[in-house]
């Protein structure tokens, strides 16, 4: 028997994706805090150097993390390991999948190294999860590769508010998107910027083709559950966990959020006792130029 | 019959559309009075490291340890791992659930760069096009029955009331191993 075995197929790409599903994705600088993000029931974690609350108060060109960094996380854990790579920085993304990260982010949490493009997904094996902040967006990152989406929110505040307004946009535009006849879908897509055949994809399913996490600001449980009932596939927690009073309550405490989010009783049980939450900073007191969430197009 | 759906993470929403698909009322099972309420549970894939983080944290595992004693129980990629007796690649002190007799290794396939699709083929000679993401692969199959292989090693493997599987069906609509779970459950029920 013949058995057809094609790897790293779209579908393998955003299956992997879709493993992540329910869970927590987690900010990590190093093996001590992998492995505590792992022991709370983190889904997989994130690998950088520097957490983006630190990016923001230390400035500085942000980069791709050191391959021993990533070496280092990747030999402490056995859950998968995620990696950033800068907007439109492809050959960053050839590093990463040279070390064999299970995922690469194409972040705005890092200095883009292109202003005009992104890379060229299908060009790699590994998966990429892309930001966005609307519907168009998300679909333009798709049309390039992306095998997984997140609402870019803001990192490193703390504030959930734009992490909210990216879900519902992109929620509240498919909703708009499943209600317009066929004859509208050419219009649809013009105004979205995006291909037809996506466009129509979206309109006919109800949903992006691929799984829709929400990324940017979350910092408790109550956070992730809220983002769980709008309709989020899964969180990405940044700096809300290590930057706060008590990493392994709080990485617990949000895991267990996120899987039992309609239960209010267990998220407030699993608010308890937590110690202080990241200070966070207002997004509306953050000047246009230092919100990274207008990174990306 | 209602067949429930382990939804702690993973891709449990995929299991319960199928099961949709074919006539069968499935539950999502997050608590042990879930658990309470089902005939059969399907382990859906996931990571594996993170479902027994959180079978354990949420103190359920010794529930879902009793259920898969005498009831019909599917296991997916991580579900095959979490129900596999002895698992090479896991954390030390990683718990599982146990009860099928088969030594299985995590990501044995190769990380998410050699993940593939593939067909596989049925005892029966049906062959479905499948998905294999970070794989766990089943080293020795010891008294289990053989329900599907891939390049002549078992994929799919039944013992008693468990079967397990390192693929994904559910991913690319595959519904010839349900067909098989769903009657296990109803002979188990008769």
């Amino acid at each position: 028997m013949t058995n057809n075995t094609t790897e790293s197929t779209p579908l393998v790409k955003s299956g992997l994706a879709e493993m992540l599903k329910g869970g927590v994705i987690m900010d990590v600088v190093n093996a001590e805090q992998a492995i505590i993000a792992q022991d709370a029931g983190a889904v997989a974690v994130m690998a950088l150097e520097r957490v983006p609350a630190d990016i923001r108060a230390q400035g500085g060109v942000a980069r791709m993390s050191d391959p021993d960094l990533l070496d280092g996380i990747r030999a402490a854990v056995t859950i998968p390991v995620m990696a950033k790579v800068r907007i439109g920085h492809f050959v960053e993304a050839q590093v990463l999948q040279s070390l064999k990260v299970d995922f690469i982010d194409e972040s705005e949490v890092l200095s883009p190294a292109d202003y005009v493009n992104h890379i060229d997904k299908w060009n790699f094996d590994i998966p990429f999860v892309c930001g966005a902040t609307n519907l168009g967006e998300a679909l333009r990152r798709i049309t390039e590769g992306a095998a997984m989406i997140r609402s870019k929110g803001e990192a490193g505040t703390g504030d959930v508010s734009e992490a909210t307004k990216h879900i519902r946009t992109i929620l509240g535009e498919i909703r708009a998107l499943s209600s317009r006849s066929d004859d509208e879908l050419y219009v649809a897509a013009k105004e979205l910027q995006a291909p037809y055949a996506l466009v129509k994809q979206v309109a006919r399913e109800g949903k992006l083709p691929v799984v829709l996490f929400v990324a940017g600001g979350v910092a408790t449980p109550a956070d992730a559950a809220m983002m769980m009932q709008m309709g989020a596939d899964g969180v990405f927690v940044g700096s809300g966990v290590f930057k706060s009073g008590n990493p392994v309550a709080r990485a617990a405490a949000i895991v267990k959020a996120t899987t039992f989010y309609n239960d209010a009783d267990v998220i407030a049980n699993a608010s308890r006792g937590l110690g202080e939450a990241m200070v966070g900073i207002n997004v509306s007191d953050l000047p246009a130029p230092h919100r990274l969430s207008e990174r990306g197009w | 019959m209602r067949i429930g759906v382990l939804a702690l993470q993973g891709d449990s929403r995929e299991h319960l559309l199928l099961l949709g698909q074919l006539g069968v009322e499935g539950l999502a099972v997050r608590t042990a009075s879930d658990l309470a309420e089902v005939d059969a549970l399907i382990i859906p894939g996931g990571e594996s490291t993170t479902i027994s983080k959180l079978l354990v944290n949420f103190d359920l595992m010794p529930q879902v340890r009793e259920f898969a004693k005498s009831n019909p129980v599917l296991g997916t990629c991580a579900g095959l791992i979490l129900i596999s007796d002895e698992v090479i690649g896991a954390l030390p002190d990683q718990q599982l659930i146990t009860g099928l007799p088969v030594k299985t290794e995590r990501n044995a396939y190769g990380g998410q760069l050699n993940s593939f699709e593939s067909s596989v083929l049925f005892a029966d000679g049906t062959t479905e096009n499948v998905a294999f993401i970070r794989a766990p692969r089943i080293l020795e199959a010891g008294n289990c029955e053989i329900l599907a292989t891939y390049n002549l090693e078992p994929v799919a493997v039944q013992f008693r009331n468990l079967i397990g599987a390192s693929f994904h069906p559910e991913l690319t609509g595959a519904t010839y191993l349900h067909k098989l779970f769903i009657s296990l459950v109803e002979e188990h029920q008769s």
